[in-house]
């Protein structure tokens, strides 16, 4: 249990001490805001969907979620060769606990991450519709922040090499965020793209965070809640069973 | 038990190839033991399979009468280890990191901070404890994590390559740190090593292995007398041969060249 709980520290505690990264990795989500926000609001409006910012908040959300979440699990190749992981890989305690510790740290720290932009956007106008949701509108956040979190893990247990990680960045990340829904209803997209998005586990996240935040969900949030619950147990056990096997 | 290490029938493979083939040795309690071999010999992948980071294709390794295979935890309990790349926490202190070892090697929490500075204050760093590691040089942090392997008041210290890349104001305090804990506390060390003339001065008995196989084992002095050599690096390439050993970068090797270039 101490494993666990020093675990989470020590990620909580590397964030709150790094403020450039902290500020540098609040810029992309917050120019996307701004920049796409203002930019698209007016069309968007003309074509009958709303406030733009409203529908763009969620999504924006998501993704410093989703960028924080995934190179807290990357952080492993590096970590595990030249840091503390190495040194926890050696000591008497359980990888499972290791490996919790760790995802909730990282989640912890994503979602500090996307509840400064939701406080952020309050100075473009964005306004909750609901209050009372809101302590739901985080634990979707939670869920998509462990989600990745696990999905980083798993996937950086087998890589050796930072190579992998451009191949990460372009490859998953990347399309994972364009492609769920973040930036654009999901109304009328053409077919393809609709399998895509409902196969994108990020699609029911940035859903669930709109359902909440500004009472416009997609899928519904029944499904929303059914899935990130789902994927989350998945990916938690995939994320330990690939972090058991790391040998040095 | 005389022997706090007994390593029986040790053999790895991977993939087709053998890196260590059926070794056999004892370290003796409260021993300084010196394991040597050239570059591919097979050291760092026994020491792996010694500190359970690596399971072993075939054969037994008892830490302390633990098996390092079947009872991990607590072999793991009765060593520490100083890796040859630094495994601290760099944006945590110095102190930070001596704590999160004691939790982890269940360091009773009533004489944590006794022991810490005990340590710290034994490598001449607990007047730096609140500052963050990565303001420490190689030195200081090859010294911190001498320290901190031994925390948890292990009784075998498994150090590779201690003295790689240090001062030698530094280096000389690393084995006087050695000696002192070795007569102090009867800790047994057990160390691989590129410097012979170091491990020359301080080890009780060595091991020399190449290509998975170990050549020799014994005091300094039987080695010189079976080679008929004057020093224990006359020994060394008498026994493996003066020829080059090339490899091929491992994924680690890349690893460290990429951290030098961000670090310089």
């Amino acid at each position: 249990m101490s494993t666990i709980y020093i675990l989470w520290l020590r990620q909580v505690k590397r964030y709150l001490r790094s403020r450039s990264r902290i500020i540098g990795s609040l810029a992309q989500p917050l120019l996307f805001l701004v920049a796409l926000g203002f930019g698209f609001g007016p069309i968007f409006q003309k074509a009958g969907e709303g406030n733009y910012i409203d529908f763009l908040v969620p999504g924006v959300i998501a993704m410093s979620i989703l960028f924080t979440s995934m190179f807290t699990g990357i952080e492993i190749i590096w970590d595990r060769q030249f840091g503390f992981l190495k040194e926890t890989l050696v000591a008497p305690v359980s990888r499972l606990h290791i490996m919790i510790g760790r995802t909730l740290g990282g989640a912890t720290v994503a979602i500090i991450q996307g509840i400064i932009i939701f406080l952020l956007s309050f100075f473009v106008g964005f306004r909750p519709y609901s209050l009372p949701l809101l302590p739901l509108a985080f634990i979707f956040m939670f869920l998509i922040a462990i989600i990745f979190t696990a999905l980083g893990t798993a996937i950086a247990s087998k890589l050796e090499d930072m190579q992998g990680f451009q191949l990460i960045m372009n490859f998953i990340i990347m399309p994972t965020f364009f492609l769920s829904g973040a930036l654009f209803p999901l109304k009328e997209i053409p077919k393809i793209l609709e399998i895509i998005v409902k196969f994108n586990p990020l699609a029911y996240g940035v859903d669930s965070i709109r359902g909440t935040l500004v009472n416009s969900s997609y899928f519904g949030l029944q499904t929303d809640v059914s899935v990130l619950i789902f994927l989350a147990i998945v990916l938690l056990s995939l994320g330990s069973y690939l972090f058991n096997k790391i040998q040095i | 038990m005389s022997n706090i290490i007994e390593v029986k029938n040790l053999t790895k493979r991977f993939n087709g190839f053998t890196a260590v083939d059926n070794i056999s040795f004892e370290v003796k309690k409260g021993e300084i033991f010196a394991f040597l071999g050239p570059n591919g010999a097979g050291k760092t992948t026994t020491i792996k399979m010694l500190t359970t980071l690596l399971n072993p294709s075939s054969g037994q390794l008892l830490i302390d009468g633990h098996s390092s295979i079947t009872d991990r935890n607590r072999a793991r309990l009765t060593f520490g280890i100083v890796f040859q790349d630094p495994s601290l926490d760099d944006e945590l202190t110095a102190y930070e990191n001596m704590y999160f070892h004691s939790v982890l090697y269940k360091v009773p929490r009533a004489i944590r901070k006794a022991r810490i500075k005990q340590l710290m204050e034994f490598v001449e760093l607990w007047d730096r404890k609140e500052e963050l590691v990565k303001r420490f040089s190689g030195g200081m942090k090859r010294r911190l994590e001498i320290a901190r392997g031994f925390l948890h008041h292990p009784k075998v210290l498994f150090l590779d390559e201690p003295t790689l890349g240090l001062d030698p104001q530094t280096t000389n305090h690393i084995w006087t740190y050695i000696k002192d804990l070795n007569k102090k506390e009867g800790t047994t060390f057990f160390f691989t090593t590129h410097y012979m003339a170091e491990a020359e001065k301080i080890a009780d008995r060595i091991a020399i292995i190449d290509r998975g196989k170990i050549i020799i084992i014994g005091t300094l002095a039987e080695l010189k007398n079976k080679t008929r050599t004057d020093s224990l690096e006359d020994a060394f390439l008498a026994l493996t041969g003066k020829k080059l050993r090339d490899e091929e970068a491992s994924t680690l090797e890349l690893l460290r060249t990429r951290r030098k270039m961000r670090h310089h």
